[in-house]
């Protein structure tokens, strides 16, 4: 892309918005027209630069944007019509939101004349988003519209990033004004701290050095931040093992002996476990989401807490914290680990020795496991399999529930950006378009939606959308005809009674006509035997391609803290079965 | 405990819901929120009353400072400030208890704003205790209407933390 060329004279709102756009480095956007927004994709018609990609719904359209921001670091760009257009973009909003994704929507709106008239197709977009967007604007005037633009993608991207929503009412999109395109972004209300106070830092490395059991916690932050080098090299420096929030996979190596996998609910005895006996949690851009405390009362309680985030809001939110450092965590832990190299002596070394020792017991004596089955697909042997036959190095998005989990668990990510998952909002139906984003932003690398029957049957119609661009993803369905993890939670926690989750996709749809009928393909897996088969089948294939792996529908994601439960009172799979013998025996 | 915080916001549509959007959306108190322009059209200030433990109102603090169109966020309860809020009450006192009301009023520093044959509206400003023995002073003379503004609050010249 060359640099754009100067514009003189007055051009029309939707020009000035184009403009913008190739300034900021945008390729792709991903959209859905309407009638009010028709100026700017007029103008899309024969652009050579922008490729608007055409989602089959708008959440869909964000979800897309989402993934490519993720897997990219850059703003996704996602532009739709008023009313029902911009509500549609609502649940795509607030995903990004929670996961601090940068995102820059466009909104269609009615005339300027005509807002509050309940117009044909007015929604009050501004206010129904403004809980769930960083940022968002109604567009008043031309004039204004290329700063506000600049100023959206500055605000989206830095800091801790987020949605920002612009409204364009048609009449700004039709206006015309000189296109003044602003050097310098100086936003006198908005200045994010990305240098960590240095005295606190040092604080830090001394607690560090003196801990007996510490335990870094990495969470989505690392990865928005680029920080896996600087983690690494703390914990190796440090000898500190690191667990990850769900966001946080792929920070750091997975397959690294200092790893224990993922912490929380669902996340492996020895995590949990290291943070309950912990001395000192390193926790580094992460937020102690209650999915990742569990019980807050009885989190770490022997622990002193380091916290590096970006946002002060995350920070003594719903944990105490000893060291609390507001800043960038690239730049945080650059600090940190000079001061650890330099100005404190090593005083771990044996010390660090014990506690390691004391993990590894841990890890042996409950890993993350299942049961195989001969007869019959355990999903987390899908996963596994997806995980030894892309050899860790495809991008995987998941849909949400049991599904999500497992990708999480049995899926081991070496690197940042591998893992794109709903955390925050845990929204059913973000994987497959994400899936479309996430190859659009990386045509070379293999994309494998990790997906269960319910989720994926929330944006299914974005299969037009794979086929049509061609973009060659694989859906591996989790077929266990169940809404799998509520039928957990009421197996459990409700005396098995399977309140309206039942799906009966054993039947409807069925997975491998339908992937027919939009004209990518579909295969189907029903015995354990045939699904490395069918996963290689599929990743041979240059087309989007479904699988319905038919599962085990009783399987459970274990282990589990119960919600309301202190981290180590985790429930285990044959604790589980211990429990069902005795109740046959006294019966 | 009860803090008065200060917060100077860009004059730009829809900054008061974003601000009354973050206090109702996250289960915060608001007592009172009273805003005006400052000397500078473009900036407005926001008086805030709310309550809450340290963590809500740190918590609280961050927040509001986190929202893009807020420029500065002072909590006034940490610095030695001068607080005020006014009210106009509608009194419709009896006969034998008009005097009694203008005396009270003139011994408050109140003003009559307005009366009629049968009401006085009285003008008084104050911070909160003197408006409260006020208010309790009037009651039994019959109060019909009643209007206050919320807190103003500025910090002293000397902001020596207290
Ligand atoms: C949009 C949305 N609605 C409801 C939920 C609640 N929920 C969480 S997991 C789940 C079940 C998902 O079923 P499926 O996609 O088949 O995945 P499984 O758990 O069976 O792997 C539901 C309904 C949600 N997370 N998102
Ligand atoms: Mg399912």
């Amino acid at each position: 892309m060359g640099i754009p060329k100067k514009v003189s004279g007055k051009i029309s709102g939707a020009e000035i918005i184009i403009e913008c756009l190739k300034r900021e480095g945008v390729k792709h956007i991903f959209g859905y027209p309407g009638g009010v927004i028709l100026n700017i994709f007029d103008l899309l018609y024969d652009d050579k630069d922008l490729k608007l990609i055409l989602t089959r719904h708008e959440q869909g359209a964000v979800h897309a944007a989402d993934a490519y921001a993720r897997s990219t670091g850059k703003p996704g760009v996602v532009l739709v019509t008023s009313g029902p257009g911009a509500t549609n973009t609502v649940t795509g909003i607030a995903t990004a939101s929670m996961d601090s994704v940068p995102l820059v929507v466009f909104t269609g709106q009615v005339p300027t004349m005509l807002i509050g008239n309940d117009a044909f197709q007015e929604a009050d977009i501004v206010g129904i988003t403004r809980s769930c967007t960083k940022y968002n604007i109604l567009a008043k005037d031309v004039n204004q519209l290329a700063r506000q633009i600049r100023e959206a993608f500055y605000i989206a991207a830095s800091g801790r990033p987020g949605p920002v929503l612009i409204d364009l009412p048609k009449d700004v999109t039709s206006g015309k004004a000189e296109f003044v395109w602003p050097e310098k972004i100086d936003i006198r209300s908005y200045s994010p701290t990305y240098e960590g106070s240095k005295w606190m830092i040092e604080k830090a490395a001394h607690e560090i050095a003196k801990a007996k059991k510490p335990v870094i916690i990495a969470g989505g932050g690392c990865i928005i931040s680029e920080a896996s080098a600087e983690l690494k090299e703390l914990a190796e420096l440090t000898d500190t093992p690191v667990t990850m929030t769900l966001m946080g996979l792929g920070a750091f190596p997975g397959t690294h002996s200092l790893s224990l996998g993922m912490l929380g609910m669902h996340g492996t005895y020895y995590a949990n476990k290291s943070v309950q006996e912990s001395d000192l949690l390193i926790a580094i851009g992460m937020r102690f989401d209650d999915r990742v405390t569990g019980k807050i009362e009885g989190f770490a309680p022997h622990a002193k807490i380091v916290h590096i985030d970006i946002d002060p809001t995350s920070i003594r939110k719903n944990v105490r914290v000893d060291i609390p450092i507001v800043g960038d965590v690239k730049r945080v832990l650059k600090v940190l680990n000079k001061f650890l190299k330099g100005e404190v002596k090593e005083q771990w070394g044996e010390v660090r020795k014990a506690w390691l020792k004391q993990i590894a017991a841990w890890k042996n004596e409950r890993p993350l496991t299942y049961t195989y089955s001969p007869d019959v697909i355990k999903p987390q042997y899908v996963v596994e399999k997806i995980y030894e036959i892309t050899k860790g190095d495809a991008i995987i998005t998941t849909e949400v529930g049991q599904n999500q989990m497992w990708a999480a668990q049995f899926y081991k990510y070496d690197k940042p950006k591998r893992l794109l998952t709903s955390g925050g909002l845990g929204t059913m139906g973000y994987g497959f378009p994400a899936a479309i984003g996430a190859q659009l932003a990386h045509p070379d690398k293999l994309v494998i939606d990790i997906a269960g029957d319910g989720s994926i049957q929330m944006n299914i119609q974005e299969l037009a959308t794979a086929v049509i661009y061609k973009l060659p993803v694989k859906v591996a369905i989790l077929n266990n005809r169940y809404l799998g993890m509520v039928r957990q939670w009421q197996e459990l926690f409700y005396q098995e009674r399977y309140s309206h989750v039942y799906l009966e996709t054993e039947t409807t749809p069925d997975f491998v006509e339908l992937a027919h009928a939009y004209g990518a393909v579909g295969l189907r897996a029903t015995k354990p035997s045939e699904v490395e088969p069918v996963i290689r089948e599929a990743i041979k294939i240059k087309k989007p391609v479904f699988i319905d792996f038919v599962c085990d529908w009783k399987e459970k994601v274990y282990p589990m803290v119960p919600a309301g439960a202190t981290l180590d009172s985790m429930l285990f799979e044959e604790k589980e079965k211990k429990a069902e013998k005795k109740l046959k025996a006294v019966k | 405990m009860r803090h008065t915080i200060s917060v100077l916001v860009e004059n730009k549509f829809g900054v008061l819901s974003r601000v009354a959007g973050l206090f109702s959306g996250r289960g915060y108190n608001i007592e009172s929120l009273s805003v005006g322009e400052t000397i500078d059209p473009n900036i407005s200030i926001m008086t805030i009353v709310t309550t809450g433990d340290d963590w809500v109102i740190e918590q609280i603090n961050k927040q509001l400072n986190k929202l893009i169109d807020v420029i500065k966020v002072v909590d006034l309860t940490e610095l030695h400030h001068v607080e005020r809020e006014m009210v106009l009450i509608k009194v419709a006192p009896k006969q034998e208890n008009k005097a009694e009301v203008l005396s009270i009023a003139e011994i408050f520093r109140g003003r009559i704003v307005d009366s009629s044959p049968n009401t006085y509206t009285i003008e008084i400003t104050g911070d909160e205790k003197k408006i409260e023995a006020f208010v309790e002073l009037m009651k039994p003379m019959g109060i019909k209407e009643f209007v206050r503004t919320g807190k103003v609050a500025i910090a002293r010249e000397i902001l020596k933390k207290k």
